[in-house]
């Protein structure tokens, strides 16, 4: 039983940490319909500069705000490549992923991982910590992972709502829409980057504050599986249509998280991880693609029948 | 031209001296306008028809601005718009574009639709996207098409059939104040009945708003019946121009001549 409940507390604070993660690469994939890869390059960005500025003495919560601003000026630089010099998103994001990875060395002054073990964290003083310190010891963790996560998806769920937010899901659905109502689709795009970026280290620098550590090297697989995560998301609740595109993507992580926590549980050696990773990600995506096209003849079914 | 004549003509569009030649070098070099000029007056309703390769899409593309001129003015009611770029251009010129789904995002709902489409020329930050005091007044408007949207304000545009989409892209495109309202080949996409009726809704709304109309239409049943005045374009000229009167006596069977005299100077 406390193993059971062990690994319901991995896989929810991870879900919920990566899950800003998944928000982002839904605002860039789902929204924007752009493939965005500088995500590799810009989750480590937000754990090691998170690392480094708690190191400096920076108070932890301004950590994340300075974080999520870094990763905001990555996407836009992403952006910038695509919208402005005409590179192709898939190549933008390249470039941008590995640009950042020099970055991410510059801020870790050269080392692979950065420690910060015993300070200051959100999880380990003010509110945290005093959550910490009680009965709940690590199950403080999930509730600070839920709510930062929920805070920003309430945040996300408003924008989205708002004139600006509206142009944004415009861009994804129709460009040539957004250049007749006299806006330049371009801007909008790197807005849209910059949001799904920053939201990408915000969860990078949240991690990072809970490992209380953070690696140089942890981008690797993460466009794979916050992608993995927003498909299985939707596939799983595509048809709940009250179902908000931001909910979907932080239960998909949590889905996705719970698969990872399984094999690793049943004995699968960690140097498989990001083979399974990319499994996963193909199962999500056939899968899903299966859903669409048997709901499609059960339609056409239905259609003859009547 | 002197100001005289212009405040007597008043033209919302000339095109002066225009060239344009795709591929320029190349094998498939091809020249579409070579000096072209045109004067679209103030108010007028003025159908656009000519065969494949007339220019009629360039002509609207270079209006739009989705292309540039290699050389030329355009002017829009007296400002040279020559080197504006297309979404600056929008923000006075409204099109409806052949596909159905051009018009409209697929993805957002009818509500969220015309909410973008009513904000046209403000700004667009953190106010709240859709205004619930004005959906009474989509509503109202939304009546006038008789297809039952009114009632559909949440659905996503995506569901809607190609002649209501059309009708709604029409709506839009025309909700904020235009100078010009481009249809390029608006109805071809859609069945005879539904093209019936978004063509009479188009009139409708042009006499509403009273704004200047350029309507490209292959449907010579429509050039003749409805506006102003019309033009055939043919190899980047204008072959044929009828104002007036004059355009009120065109029958189809006039116009398909004038086709076939195009055809047998094609040698087809």
């Amino acid at each position: 039983m406390d193993v059971f409940l062990g690994l319901l507390q991995v896989v929810l604070r991870e879900g919920m940490i990566y899950g800003i993660m998944a928000m982002g690469v839904y605002i860039t994939y789902k929204v924007l319909n752009f493939a965005d890869l500088s995500v590799d390059g810009t989750f480590p960005l937000g754990a090691c500069m998170a690392a480094a500025l708690i190191m400096g003495g920076m108070n932890p919560w301004l950590t994340l705000i300075v974080c999520f601003v870094s990763g905001c000026l990555a996407g836009s630089v992403t952006g910038f490549l695509h919208v402005k010099l005409r590179i192709s998103d898939l190549m933008s994001g390249i470039l941008v992923q590995t640009a950042l990875y020099s970055v991410n060395m510059l801020v870790t002054d050269k080392k692979a991982v950065l420690s910060i073990f015993n300070m200051p964290t959100i999880f380990s003083s003010g509110l945290g910590g005093a959550m910490y310190n009680t009965a709940l010891d690590q199950w403080a963790w999930v509730i600070m992972a839920l709510i930062i996560t929920l805070v920003v998806k309430l945040i996300l769920d408003l924008y989205l709502k708002t004139r600006s937010g509206l142009l944004l899901r415009a861009v994804g659905s129709n460009e040539r829409f957004v250049v007749s109502l006299g806006k330049d689709p371009g801007n909008m795009k790197i807005i849209g980057l910059m949001i799904g970026n920053g939201l990408v280290a915000l969860s990078g620098a949240v991690l990072a504050q809970q490992k209380e550590s953070a690696d140089a090297s942890s981008g690797t697989g993460m466009v794979v599986m916050a992608l993995a995560a927003v498909i299985i998301g939707q596939a799983v609740f595509g048809h709940a249509k009250k179902m908000r595109g931001t909910t979907m993507a932080i239960v998909g992580m949590t889905i996705y998280r719970i698969c990872l926590t399984a094999a690793m549980q049943f004995g699968l050696d960690t140097i498989y991880l990001k083979a399974l990773m990319s499994i996963l990600f193909v199962a999500a995506l056939v899968g899903s693609r299966m859903k669409d096209e048997r709901s499609a003849k059960n339609v056409i079914k239905a259609a003859i029948h009547r | 031209m002197s100001s005289k004549q212009q405040s007597i003509v008043d033209p919302m569009v000339t095109f002066e001296h225009v060239n344009k030649i795709f591929n320029p070098g190349s094998v498939n070099e091809t020249t579409v306008f070579e000096d072209f000029n045109l004067m679209l007056r103030r108010g007028n309703f003025i159908s656009v028809v000519g065969s494949n390769g007339s220019g009629k899409t360039t002509m609207l593309n270079l209006l739009c601005g989705s292309i540039s001129a290699d050389s030329g003015r355009i002017t829009v009611d007296g400002a040279d718009i020559t080197n504006m770029k297309e979404f600056e251009r929008s923000t006075f010129i409204g099109r409806v574009y052949q596909d159905p789904s051009a018009g409209t995002c697929p993805d957002l709902t009818i509500l969220e639709n015309m909410a973008l489409a009513d904000n046209k020329g403000g700004s667009f930050l953190l106010q709240r996207g859709v205004n619930k005091q004005r959906k009474d007044y989509y509503r109202s408007i939304l009546e006038q098409l008789h297809m039952g949207l009114e009632d559909k304000l949440g659905i996503a545009v995506k569901s809607l059939s190609g002649g209501q989409r059309q009708a709604l892209a029409l709506l839009i495109a025309t909700m904020t104040p235009l100078k010009l309202l481009i249809l390029d080949e608006h109805t071809a996409a859609l069945d005879p009945k539904s093209a019936e009726t978004v063509m009479e809704l188009t009139k409708q709304v042009i006499e509403e708003k009273k704004v200047t109309t350029l309507m490209v239409t292959h449907n010579l049943k429509f050039a003749a019946e409805y506006g102003n005045r019309l033009f055939m374009l043919h190899r980047g000229r204008i072959v044929f121009d009828a104002l007036g009167d004059e355009k009120d006596r065109i029958s189809i069977k006039d116009l398909t001549d004038r086709f076939d005299e195009i055809s047998i100077e094609d040698g087809n």
